[in-house]
């Protein structure tokens, strides 16, 4: 009967009303804490040994992805029962993923902006823990010259499409005895968002104040004349393939690349060359905060500082729900701080300056359950 | 509720409210499974639409509805205007069209007019090969391979040849300073050609296959040319079917997003001139998601999601509204 047709279309479509209403409401996040439950599903609960067991899951920043993959594999033969999982989402997604909660620390190069102050769940504090210093290279494709001199006021000329062949009179007077072809210089910069970005950005702002007018971001509407590249690999191959670029690349990329990068004068006045030590000299000088965020950007005093150089943290909450989580993450957290230092060389990084990694160790008693 | 009349016994062609209880269990069974996945779909695409467009309410608070569609993108002074992205996406997708357009065609005639059908089978095979290509494999060789060659060789000669012609110049032209960028609208169009023309030609071809061989014969009669055949009998009886397969076409080269994101050249400006870089709505989202903030930044990719989502359901429903009514009108084409 029509009757009986009609109440098996209606229930089969209230079935699935029901379905996609629960499916919604358990799945809009609230801004407040969450329950417990969400944080466990993200470490198996486990025996309490004093080190914890389980997984470790974490996301962000690209910038420090080479040193989570060598440390976790590293980490395997120093605590088995633990296993880490980093994936390389970018820092703004990391951070995203904490707030999420579907992460226990978040990879990111730069500390929390305020324009999501407000997503940290209340009655939740956010630790930063740092753990690597690197170099950016002014890397340069130019026949011939092998030995560029910048500083950061022809740097910001540069970028931002005032200075447009290498024989500029500005470049040419800080390298004296160096022969300037008139090339046209072509900037090559990222197309995809990075903290590299950021942080080269901020150098500038701080370097140059009167001359850089794009800002600091993680995104930088760069003059419409540069070839823009995705990831450190893709500025570094544009570089490589047209004769006059320019571009801002990765340390550990413009190595592996083979390309030449300029010495970038510092606030003691010395033209240094980009070394994972001139990077931590440049950490050594800057101001360190309670909460141990600082910038290392045009930070370094001593002669020796590369000026270019900026930092990454591992971002964690200090109140964590389970006593198993907070002993994975002292343990894991206390490898890359401690023994993991050491393979930061290897890997073209450079490591914590000592002062800075004996807070951050300290620091790791502020996690509890 | 009125009286009902009881349907017949297992009508099998009966009304969808026929589900009446003297018909199996079987077939109550599957109707109301199919009746269950078919709502789930159009659940689940509301429901997108639904909490996208709440997770981007910001950028609509907090720049209005002349910041949203301004030209200036720049995350760095909190500056989100979409309309670069909008102009990318149109630009780049019509340019596609415009180069796949007479390429499907060419394709599609000879298969139905030209060809022996021995034959026909083995270049359809070979066209939908093209179709196969992941995406991604299309953008590597596209930055890799066409881009170097293309700023090489070919963009340079060009922007010189047609610099001080009128139209020309303002569309193939140099920029300034001898400027021409290998990635650039141009090549992404050009790239979003080769992957449309698989769909538009496949469709295209069966829509001509319908084309009753009395017309054909007819025109044959009266006389015409081949060309004139085509023009008289093949055109006319398929122009709905192809129109609508070249919106299809359109829908899908504006949702492509990596082969473009890697070939566009990731410059948010509104420029006449192809040869230089441009962005697009599916690759800023791709590219800039990762590192936004959240907030301003992050609903305003979001937004420019839901743009774009409206914008391919309705050339898409336009595409199949469009081929449904071709289908009717010649009798079960297609």
């Amino acid at each position: 009967m029509h009757l009986r047709g009609r109440r098996q279309v209606t229930t089969a479509g209230l079935a699935v009303f029901a379905v996609a209403l629960a499916a919604c409401s358990s799945s809009s996040s609230s801004t407040t804490s969450s329950t417990s439950t969400s944080t466990a599903s993200s470490s198996a609960t486990a025996s309490s040994t004093p080190s914890g067991s389980g997984t470790i899951n974490a996301a962000g920043s690209s910038f420090q992805n080479t040193y989570q993959l060598a440390a976790i594999a590293a980490f395997k033969s120093v605590d088995p029962s633990i296993t880490v999982n980093y994936d390389s989402v970018g820092s703004g997604t990391g951070r995203a993923d904490l707030y999420a909660n579907t992460v226990l620390f978040a990879g990111s190069d730069s500390p929390i902006p305020a324009a999501e102050a407000s997503k940290v769940p209340s009655g939740k504090t956010v630790l930063y823990f740092p753990v690597l210093i690197g170099p950016i290279t002014l890397s340069y494709n130019l026949s011939g010259v092998t030995n560029l001199k910048l500083n950061a006021d022809v740097i910001a000329k540069i970028f931002q499409g005032e200075i447009t062949t290498w024989n500029n009179s500005a470049i040419a007077a800080i390298n004296p005895g160096v022969s300037l072809p008139s090339t046209a210089i072509t900037i090559a910069v990222r197309s995809d968002s990075s903290g590299t970005t950021q942080n080269f950005s901020l150098y500038l702002e701080k370097a140059a104040p009167s001359v850089w007018k794009l800002g600091s971001s993680s995104t930088i509407k760069w003059p419409s004349t540069a070839h823009a590249g995705a990831q450190n690999t893709g500025v570094a191959s544009i570089i490589k393939s047209t004769p006059g670029a320019i571009g801002y690349v990765d340390y550990t990329d413009a190595k592996a690349s083979g390309l030449s990068y300029a010495s970038v004068e510092n606030s003691a006045g010395d033209y240094v060359s980009p070394t994972p030590a001139g990077a931590s000299a440049d950490a050594a000088g800057a101001t360190i905060a309670s909460d141990l965020t600082f910038a290392a950007a045009d930070a370094g005093t001593s002669a020796d500082s590369y000026p270019v150089s900026y930092q990454t943290w591992d971002l964690v909450y200090a109140q964590q729900p389970n006593a198993n989580d907070v002993a994975m993450l002292k343990s894991y957290l206390g490898y890359l701080l401690g023994a993991g230092q050491k393979l930061l060389p290897t890997l073209y990084y450079a490591p914590l300056p000592s002062s800075l990694d004996q807070q951050a160790i300290a620091q790791l008693s502020k996690i509890t359950s | 509720m009125s009286a009902t009349v009881q349907a017949g016994p297992a009508t099998p062609a009966g009304p969808a409210s026929g589900l009446s209880s003297r018909r199996p269990l079987g077939d109550r069974g599957f109707q109301v499974l199919a009746l269950v996945s078919g709502l789930l779909v159009l659940v689940i695409l509301v429901l997108i639409a639904i909490t996208m467009s709440q997770q981007s309410t910001t950028w609509f608070t907090s720049e209005g509805w002349s910041g949203i569609f301004s030209i200036d993108w720049d995350p760095a002074h909190g500056k989100f205007g979409a309309m670069a992205f909008l102009y990318g996406t149109v630009i780049v997708s019509v340019i596609a069209i415009v180069i796949a357009y007479p390429v499907s065609q060419g394709v599609a005639l000879l298969l139905t007019e030209v060809v022996p059908r021995r034959w026909a089978a083995p270049i359809v095979s070979v066209i939908d090969l093209l179709a196969v290509v992941p995406s991604v494999v299309w953008g590597l060789w596209g930055i890799l391979i066409l881009v170097p060659w293309l700023q090489a060789h070919i963009y340079g000669h060009v922007a010189s040849a047609v610099n001080n012609i009128w139209i020309l110049g303002n569309l193939f032209g140099f920029l300034n300073h001898n400027y021409v960028s290998g990635a650039s609208f141009f090549t992404a169009g050009l790239i979003l050609a080769i992957m449309i023309t698989p769909i538009v030609t496949s469709l295209s071809r069966e829509v001509m296959a319908t084309v009753p061989t009395t017309d054909k014969e007819g025109a044959y009669a009266l006389g015409a040319t081949r060309w004139e055949m085509i023009r008289g009998a093949v055109w006319p009886h398929s122009q709905t079917g192809i129109i609508g397969a070249t919106l299809l076409g359109l829908g899908r080269a504006m949702g492509e997003t990596i082969a473009v994101a890697l070939v566009v050249g990731a410059s948010p400006t509104i420029s006449s001139h192809l040869f230089t870089p441009g962005y697009t709505m599916p690759s800023v989202i791709a590219l800039q998601f990762g590192e936004a903030t959240v907030g301003v930044f992050r609903a305003a990719l979001i937004g420019m999601g839901v743009l774009l989502f409206l914008l391919t359901i309705i050339v898409n429903l336009s595409a199949r509204a469009i081929i449904g009514r071709h289908a009717r009108r010649m009798g079960g084409a297609a």
